[in-house]
């Protein structure tokens, strides 16, 4: 049994042996109670455990409701609790670096890989005045710093000047008075004394192995693990009815009671995916969009390593947040993928009342379109964070040839190639419960324009936390459950990229299928098709590219593999990539959404007759 | 499954309302439990740490970081005052001496052999915080804050702009429906909470502020009137920190919107009090909605039930909070136990209402809040 206490819903899930194989059973969920009234979130636990006792018919609590009860021997209880946890805000940190750039973007990439929200990078050239970094920090009041900077034998002036302005802010965490702020130190070796000397007495300093050694390594693992024990030790003990659950989670190896550490929900959202792509070796990315935040994960490669990244938009959201997304991505960016016309003052009005409402739904179909317009917005830019930082190491020294003098690749360089990527998962409520499967997909592809061959997926009731932590102790349930009862398999997605004015047909696609008969498709210009294709059943397919499109192994060159369906079927997308570009005259574009509904067959017949009014 | 549950506003009449005054940083508490308090009494005090200016004495003086302390004049720890020399190098042959001198007036606080860097601390910067209410002490948080208690009026709005605030309560408009109109403003209205209708525009909050009203309570605001208010397109509702000129309290949300009647007439009869009204709203994990509240005086506190917050069922006046009956009232006419698909194809749990004109409708339940009456 595994927990996820979000900040708004404890999730639960119960998952068996049977037969040989470990599949999801039952779920609950129960309102998270870390606040008040009734600041203990263990009621939320209680009450969600409830639920699955009630639909279950068995007992999984102890007597006197003081926790889930772990007994391998009895038919009552579970072999294993354990939980995730979001509530209160999650990790919230800042972190330092002497270069922003590098250093400073190596921390960030280490606390997000942790599962921590970053709230400033302070940097020794951020273009702040000393004072000013002193009174964000202060302002700010992370639950931990992350304090990096310098490789191994590199500068020390500039990270002990780091831990000055961390003395001299003097932060205090947001929970708990009268316990130390946790600060760890990641930076040059040769620093690690002056470092103490300065912080030592003041914070409950932790000193780790260098998250940047040298210019062309990063290792954030030691930084990523401390993490993770100060979020457990420090931030986690001081939450209401958290020193109460962590008691509660682990199991008995040999006949002793080992505890399973609590993680944070992103961090272990970000190991599930990285087991995923590891056990099938390909590139894959998922994006959670929820309320307040959306979280991009991805694991690359990068020449022979794979490389995992998380990034963490904190105000892109669909309800708390849906405000922000119409001010970071315009009114336009909205509106071109709404096919009807819209007063803007009418539309403002309307997301200001989602986000101080932020629970309420869409009755009139109108309003979900305009929801899902808002949720491509929300994804697009939350990719493009995540681009940003999902990049090689920068300041690193190249050795070129003369082979690459035309190359003008520059260090730092996204590792984000929509091409490569071979599987999208897709989670949270706006994806997850769209009314049809079909408008998730095409959600996801307009916003994140995957080319070439992609399969499309959601999280159907967004228990990767869950089976995160349990990829701690049981990897083999974890995805195994991930594989057969977590993923919902929209389809493969076939879209060339790249640019060739003067064709109609993008790609032509012949094939085979498993009763040997075949068929041909070609993918046109503007055009959008779906063939049915169910979840499990695969067709070998040749794909021949025209001239300059790329549809995976390089511009005019042909793919051939299997494509497999899903509950929407294959989508062969020829709107085009790089460029992808919507009809800029009003009229044509509404023309072209609508007909790219219909071939998705993503909305009722109505949507077609929708005027501004209601 | 004969009842719901849905987050409501509070609106009671008569109910005790306990505010926690807390200090940013610990401090001293002045008051005692048992005290009476007035709005405007200061309950605690404390002492920001001062700015920090950071001063890179090695580079002044052009010498190496560990050649600088014996070469300083003061201690850490030692008080400064602004231009007081810090340190002085040796010169040449006595001549062509270099001296630092402090930019502030403080305290300097250390200095590192390191970096050459000196952190000097400007004075600390009193904070006070007031009881906000009139009302009672009932709690002393040692070294941090108290907690006050008033039996008052309260009122919960939707979304608010400004901080704290208070003044007499003023009706404006003559109904719930009414706009506060700028020609209702004048002079008569320097120093008041506004108690007005359905919708404020931008022009008559500009002239609200010039006027000297402490604040504004209405139905509904527009979002491109917040933006030119503000000054920029407010990203995630968190508010409170804003310095306006005035504290503003929508009770139903963005649009022309009617108050809801029950809102309007309770604080109708509460014209002429003393009102302290908070615009601070966080809409996050952990709401904090704006509110008014009315302390009342001891004569007119009959306790009357409040109706507690939670509870929906069959005749529940409940107000529709999303299109397309948004901001309209009736009363649940059914609470169907199995899901319903809605318009947009979504299957939810749903509820009939029945509206003031007798018409019934079919809306999802997260769609609709309960009234407190």
């Amino acid at each position: 049994m595994a927990t996820d206490c979000g900040s708004t819903t404890t999730k639960v899930i119960l998952i068996e042996k049977k037969d040989g194989e470990y599949r999801l059973i039952r779920r609950g969920e129960a309102p998270t109670t870390g606040e008040a009234p009734a600041e203990d979130v263990t009621k939320g636990v209680l009450n969600a455990v409830g639920e699955i006792e009630d639909l279950e018919g068995r007992k999984f609590l102890k007597e006197g409701e003081d926790g889930v009860q772990v007994s391998p021997d009895s038919t009552d209880g579970v072999d294993i609790y354990m939980s995730t946890s979001s509530a209160g805000g999650g990790l919230q940190m800042t972190v330092a670096g002497v270069v922003k750039s590098m250093t400073g973007e190596s921390a960030q990439r280490a606390a997000l890989g942790a599962g921590a929200i970053v709230m400033d990078i302070v940097a020794s050239n951020d273009g702040r005045l000393p004072h000013e970094k002193v009174a964000d920090i202060r302002r700010l009041r992370p639950d931990m710093i992350l304090l990096s900077g310098g490789i191994d034998g590199g500068t020390i002036d500039h990270v002990v000047e780091l831990a000055e302005i961390v003395k001299a802010a003097d932060p205090k965490p947001r929970f708990g008075v009268g316990y130390k702020l946790p600060v760890i130190f990641a930076g040059n070796k040769d620093a690690r004394g002056a470092v103490s000397d300065e912080l030592g007495e003041q914070v409950e300093l932790k000193i780790v192995d260098n998250l940047r050694p040298v210019l062309e390594r990063e290792n954030l693992t030691p930084a990523r693990d401390i993490i993770h024990e100060l979020f457990m030790e420090h931030v986690m003990a001081q939450a209401p009815g958290y020193p109460r659950l962590m008691s509660w989670a682990g199991h008995y190896v040999d006949g002793s009671w080992k505890q399973v550490p609590i993680m944070p929900t992103p961090g272990a959202v970000g190991k599930l995916i990285e087991i995923v792509a590891k056990n099938e070796d390909i590139e894959v990315m998922g994006v959670d969009i929820g309320g307040a935040t959306t979280d991009v994960f991805s694991v690359f490669k990068s020449g022979e390593e794979t490389v995992f990244n998380r990034t963490v938009s904190a105000n892109l959201g669909m309800s708390y947040s849906v405000s922000n997304v119409l001010a970071s991505a315009g009114f336009d960016n909205v509106m071109r993928w709404v096919p009807f016309h819209m007063d803007e003052a009418d539309l403002r009005n309307r997301i200001r009342n989602k986000m101080i409402r932020p629970t309420t739904i869409p009755q009139l179909l109108k309003e979900l379109i305009v929801e899902q317009a808002i949720a491509r917005e929300a994804l697009r830019l939350a990719l493009v964070q995540h681009k940003d930082l999902a990049t090689g190491l920068k300041g690193v020294a190249q050795e070129r040839t003369i082979g690459d003098a035309f190359d003008q690749t520059q260090t730092g360089a996204t590792l984000v190639n929509m091409m490569t990527l071979s599987l999208l998962i897709g989670s949270g409520g706006v994806l997850s419960h769209a009314p049809r499967r079909s408008q998730a997909a095409l959600m996801v592809i307009d916003a994140f324009l995957p080319e070439g061959v992609t399969m499309l997926a959601v999280d159907s009731i967004f228990m990767m936390p869950q089976l995160g932590v349990l990829s701690e102790v049981l990897p083999e349930a974890a995805t195994e459950v991930f594989d057969k009862d977590c993923l919902i398999r929209l389809g493969t997605c076939v879209a060339p990229a790249g640019e060739n004015k003067k064709v109609d047909v993008l790609a032509e696609v012949s094939i085979t299928k498993q009763d040997g008969s075949t068929m041909s498709i070609n993918i046109e210009k503007g055009k959008m098709h779906v063939e049915p294709m169910g979840v499990g059943e695969k067709v070998t397919a040749l794909i021949k590219p025209a001239k300059n499109l790329d549809v995976g192994n390089g511009p005019g060159i042909e793919w051939q593999g299997d494509l497999e369906g899903g509950v929407v079927g294959i989508v062969f997308d020829g709107r085009g990539r790089r460029p992808f570009i919507l009809p800029e005259d009003d009229s044509r574009r509404i023309e072209k959404l609508q007909e790219w509904s219909k071939a998705l067959d993503i909305y009722p017949e109505g949507f077609i007759n929708l005027e501004g009014g209601e | 499954m004969a009842f719901a549950y849905t987050p409501g506003l509070r609106v009671a009449a008569n109910t005790v309302v306990f505010k926690e005054r807390r200090l940013p940083l610990a401090g001293k508490t002045l008051v005692e439990a048992g005290d009476p308090v007035i709005a405007e009494t200061i309950v605690a005090k404390t002492e920001l740490p001062g700015n920090v200016k950071m001063l890179n004495i090695a580079n002044v003086m052009g010498l190496p970081p560990g050649d600088i302390p014996e070469l300083l004049f003061v201690k850490e720890g030692e008080e400064i005052d602004e231009n007081q020399p810090l340190g002085e190098t040796k010169g040449f042959f006595g001549l062509f001496k270099n001296t630092v001198r402090s930019p502030i007036h403080g305290v300097f606080e250390s200095y590192n052999k390191i970096t050459g860097q000196a952190v000097l601390r400007e004075p600390p910067i009193p904070v006070e915080i007031d009881a906000y209410l009139k009302g009672t002490v009932t709690e002393i948080l040692e070294n941090e804050g108290v907690i006050v208690e008033s039996n008052a009026t309260y009122v919960q709005g939707i979304f608010g702009i400004g901080g704290e605030t208070r003044g007499e309560l003023k009706v404006i408009t003559d109904g719930p429906d009414e706009e506060l109109a700028e020609e209702l403003i004048d002079e008569s209205c320097r120093g008041k909470v506004l108690l007005g209708g359905s919708f404020v525009s931008y022009k008559t909050l500009n002239k609200a502020i010039k006027t000297g009203v402490k604040a504004v309570i209405v139905g509904g605001f527009d979002d491109k009137d917040l933006k030119e208010f503000l000054g920029y397109d407010l990203g995630v509702a968190i508010t409170g920190h804003e310095k306006k000129g005035i504290t503003l309290i929508l009770t139903e949300g963005f649009g022309r919107m009617t108050m809801a009647h029950g809102t309007f007439n309770l604080l109708r009869t509460r014209e002429g009090m003393l009102a302290s009204v908070n615009g601070a709203t966080q809409i996050r994990a952990g709401v904090m909605r704006p509110e008014v509240v009315i302390p009342l005086e001891k004569a007119e506190i009959e306790k009357d039930s409040e109706k507690q917050a939670g509870a929906m069922d069959i005749g529940s006046p409940i107000r529709c909070i999303r299109a397309p009956y948004f901001g309209k009232l009736g009363t649940v006419e059914a609470l169907p136990a199995e899901l319903q698909v809605l318009d947009s194809e979504a299957k939810v749990r749903v509820l009939d209402v029945k509206f003031e004109n007798g018409e019934i409708a079919t809306v999802p339940r997260a769609n609709v809040e309960l009234i407190e009456e």
